[in-house]
């Protein structure tokens, strides 16, 4: 049997028991509908041959002829109850294979293109006095390391409060309030982050300004409530028999907190604020606004611009500059970059919530 | 070590609703007093207001004394914390802290109030909590291994242990042994026989006959019906509880005629 | 002799120590300062904005006063925002219904992961991807259907020839928040109470009706919820937008066309890093009309999802 057939279904014969009312009716073999797939892929091809041979066009023709005939034919054998099942199905498995589509295409596209100057230079110099071939992304990356990190030095001690005033401290009012506004915060457009840092920071410097720890500050605008919430599961989780076990043995309670609660939710807190700095270290938005670019290394984030790897790669796009193409490789490097850090931050979270768990037996 | 308790006129509140009423008794020092009593009657939460855990729930209070060797428990200057550390308690599951082994589990209630000891004299008060709570020869191996990779009887003679390594005056039992096995239920009874020579003991129990067994003293709570206040419905020596109660609640359900 | 504490405050706590104070304090502080964020967030571009607001029409860049100047905006903002959730919301459901309902449960972990690490990729590289790869792919399409269904006005033409269109713009962002749809969608269908599915297989119904029957009714506010979350960050997304769409011009229902409206969000990527002055102010301005209206957004669809939590009573 040919296994062109790309998303095709596995053979949905699990449904289980219509028997009571399908009994009587005949039903399809196993193999069925990949037999109606395979056929139909055969078909698409050889009509394409015909027409344009595009590998896109022959898999949609081969989806949608294979779910037709299958439809139709299960129609006729097993009545209209199991075909709509059956289409269904196919649908749904469809609507899986579409959704890859992007993820698959997406890191192909940015590992093939960026690969092509990931090299030491790119990573070990800066732009200064590059007009067209090499330069690097030394300081975009130094950049966003150090804004980054000012971000969580900001955004976890006041998203791991927050977060423990909610499950130990807070009642009443307040915590409503703080929980919908946490919410709320959530879903606040990144730039608008940008323009509040922006304004805050143009209130008392003047208008115009760039600086790197407002960048900082916008990023954890965005930051806090994903601490706050991931924080707040987590710390849901321990179990209260351990606040009492150390309440009873007179133990105060921030104490029972700080070494009791805490260190029993360390690996769900890890986890969630490598994902939180995840979620922010590609934000570029409101660094465009607040940071703003620049060629030259400035690992200062209190004096003027600093650039980013994101802004970095937004810019080597959209101003390439004569001729493009050079810059045009630098910004797909630097998006790769990014994808590699984003990725990388996911592993670890994976890795810190395994490994730090508490070896528990029960 | 080993006081004496006073209680009297003590209701328990949670909220606006009293769960415990009028509660006077007398605990002698170096024994052992049961607390009987079918569910919901408030024997737990009696207990809980001994060493001031009962407030922890939020809207918890209480009014009356509890008067230990003469210190009003609920006395305007007096720190729950500081209470808490007097008066020691095990919980009805075993709840060892699972990110600390053994030894640090035992050595809990030292290392988290900060107090500076020399590793020698902690070593020794770690083994001498662990053997204490028979415990030490079962795990003298392997002190450096998590307290969750024990059994559940180990696990709660483990809890036991982190309670007298802080030496309380007090140990307070909520159903230590309801969910073990019936040998480890026997080796911590046997545990409590031992360590009553050195503390007073006040534990809450389902199991009669584990009342019968183990104390001297026992107190039989009930309630009229459901959202009424528990009562102490009367408190004797366990031989006469047992024997020839006062009262005919507790007979009834001393033989099994309701609860 | 009796000491009585009042019901508010967890009883008789007369004396605190310090470490508690200060730890509590510090706790709650943290919690008033998102208060005090927000409400600064709030301030701030009013503040900013008020310039703008009370200007002469012609400082407005355009010329024609603030409302000419932000209403395309608004409407480009929409129009990709609702484009995208026409599609993600289909999709999302069907891949959540794939990974809780028809994949094999081992395989059904690892698909709802990789689905997950959609969220995680920078918007950044999927405007380059949108750019680069969608946009191309999409122009024989648009060419298609310029030739035979230009007859619906949203698909006038003439076909831009770069695929930089509000039809490319509106699939990037339905790639985009896809996950999120689907990550709610999934939640929600996972806690279908397992007797609800069994009723419904035991009445002899196949694997649709069933889902028909229990689990779509059952999911149903949670889909909307994940929508309207997805909605939410469709608005203010930027940089996607600010790469792919090719911006000139003013309201139209026209997707394929060379001429689009921009988005606020993206408008103020492009243009603020050369902006002085009022024009600034302006910026500012649409950035706290983008502000109301994924607040609103998100206010309705967290009160949408949390309705479900109080009356599902899977707890």
């Amino acid at each position: 049997m040919s296994t062109r057939t790309p998303p095709a279904p596995a053979a949905p014969t699990s449904a289980p028991p219509a028997t009571s009312t399908a009994a009587s009716r005949p039903k399809l073999p196993r193999w069925a509908p990949w037999a109606v797939f395979a056929a139909a892929a055969v078909a698409a091809f050889l009509v394409g041959r015909l027409t344009s041979p595009n590998l896109a066009l022959l898999v949609i023709y081969t989806v949608v002829l294979g779910t037709v005939v299958l439809y139709v034919v299960s129609r006729v054998v097993e009545g209209p109850r199991k075909a709509t099942d059956r289409l269904v199905t196919s649908v749904v498995y469809s609507a899986f294979g579409i959704a890859m589509v992007p993820l698959l295409s997406l890191v192909y596209e940015v590992t093939r293109r960026g690969a092509e100057r990931l090299d030491g230079e790119f990573l070990n110099s800066s732009l200064v006095g590059i007009t067209g071939e090499g330069g690097g992304a030394y300081h975009a990356i130094m950049g966003t390391l150090i804004i980054t990190a000012l971000t969580t030095l900001i955004s976890v001690p006041i998203g791991l409060l927050t977060a423990i005033y909610l499950v130990e401290y807070g009642n009443g009012r307040l915590k409503k309030a703080i929980t919908f506004l946490v919410d709320v915060m959530t879903g606040i457009p990144s730039i608008v982050a940008g323009l509040f840092a922006y304004a805050l920071f143009a209130l008392f410097l003047g208008p115009g300004i760039r600086l790197g720890i407002a960048g900082a500050v916008a990023l954890s605008v965005l930051m806090i409530p994903v601490v706050v919430r991931s924080a707040e599961e987590v710390l849901k989780l321990v179990p209260n028999e351990l606040r009492e076990a150390a309440y009873a043995l007179g133990v105060p309670r921030w104490r029972t907190i700080v070494k009791v609660v805490l260190p029993t939710a360390v690996a769900g807190l890890g986890a969630g604020i490598t994902l939180a700095i995840a979620r922010v270290i590609g934000e570029t938005a409101p660094l465009l606004i607040t940071v703003g670019i620049t060629n030259a290394t400035n690992l200062d984030p209190f004096d003027s611009r600093m650039a980013t790897l994101p802004v970095y790669a937004y810019y080597q796009l959209t101003q390439p500059g004569v001729p493009p193409e050079f810059a045009i490789d630098r910004a797909w490097t630097a998006a790769l970059i990014l994808i590699i850090l984003v990725m990388g931050l996911n592993v670890v979270a994976r890795l810190i919530s395994r490994f730090f768990a508490p070896k528990n037996s029960r | 070590m080993a006081k004496r308790i006073d209680v009297s006129d003590l209701d328990i509140y949670y909220g606006n609703f009293k769960a415990v009423e009028g509660v006077n008794l007398s605990i002698e020092p170096r024994s052992i007093t049961a607390l009987i009593g079918p569910s919901g009657c408030g024997k737990s939460t009696f207990l809980r207001a001994l060493n001031r855990m009962h407030e922890v729930i939020p809207g918890a209070r209480v009014e009356g004394k509890v008067v230990i060797e003469g210190q009003d428990l609920y006395g305007a200057d007096v720190d729950p914390v500081d209470v808490r550390r007097q008066i020691g308690m095990v919980f009805q599951r075993p709840n060892p802290f699972p990110t600390m082994s053994i030894y640090d589990n035992v050595a809990a209630g030292i290392r988290l109030n900060n107090k500076k000891m020399k590793k020698a004299d902690l070593d020794d008060l770690v083994e001498r909590s662990l053997r204490g709570a028979n415990l030490w020869n079962e795990v003298k191996d392997r002190l450096d291994r998590p307290g969750s990779g024990l059994s559940g009887g180990q696990q709660q003679r483990l809890c036991i242990a982190r309670a007298i390594a802080v030496e309380p005056d007090v140990l307070l039992m909520d159903e230590p042994c309801s969910a073990l096995d019936p040998i480890s239920t026997l080796a911590i009874e046997d545990l409590m026989a031992e360590l009553k020579e050195r503390f007073t003991i006040v534990i809450v129990t389902h199991n009669m006959q584990q009342a019968a067994r183990v104390s001297e003293q026992t107190g039989f709570f009930n309630l009229n019906g459901v959202g009424q206040p528990g009562r102490l419905i009367e408190f004797n020596p366990t031989e006469k509880i047992f024997s020839n109660p006062e009262m005919k609640a507790t007979e009834d359900y001393i033989s099994g005629r309701f609860g | 002799m009796t000491t009585t504490s009042s019901p508010t405050t967890p009883a008789g706590r007369p004396k605190q120590r310090p470490g508690d104070r200060v730890f509590a304090g510090s706790a709650k502080g943290a919690g008033i300062l998102i208060l005090v964020i927000l409400a600064g967030v709030a301030a701030f571009l009013v503040t900013e904005s008020l310039p703008a607001l009370t200007a002469p029409a012609d400082e407005i860049p355009g010329g024609e006063g603030l409302i000419a100047y932000v209403a395309p905006l608004i409407f480009g903002t929409l129009l990709a925002a609702a484009l995208a959730i026409l599609v993600a919301t289909p999709l999302g459901v069907a891949i959540a219904l794939f990974i809780t309902n028809y994949a094999p449960r081992r395989l059904a972990q690892v698909l709802g992961y990789l689905v997950d690490l959609l969220v995680a990729i920078p918007s950044i590289v999927y405007g380059f991807w949108g750019i680069y790869w969608l946009a191309p792919k999409l122009v024989p399409l648009f060419q298609w259907l310029e030739q035979h269904l230009g007859f619906i006005p949203l698909f006038a033409g003439p076909a831009s020839a770069t695929g930089r269109t509000m039809f490319t713009a509106g699939l990037v962002l339905a790639v985009m928040i896809l996950p999120i749809v689907s990550a709610i969608s999934r939640e929600v269908f996972l806690q279908v109470p397992a007797l609800h599915r069994e009723a419904a297989l035991a009445l002899g119904a196949t694997r649709w009706e069933m889902i028909r029957m229990a689990v779509l009714p059952y999911g149903k506010s949670g889909i909307i919820g994940g929508a309207m979350l997805g909605l939410g960050r469709a608005l203010g997304e930027t940089l996607a937008i600010a790469l792919v769409l090719s911006v000139s011009g003013g309201i139209t229902f026209n997707l394929i066309g060379t001429g689009n409206p921009s988005t606020i969000a993206a408008n103020i990527a492009l243009q603020f890093p050369e902006s002085t002055g009022i024009d600034v102010n302006t910026l500012i301005a649409s950035g706290l009309a983008l502000f109301v209206i994924t607040l609103a957004v998100n206010v309705l669809a967290r009160w949408v999802v949390n309705r479900r939590a109080d009356f599902s009573g899977a707890n």
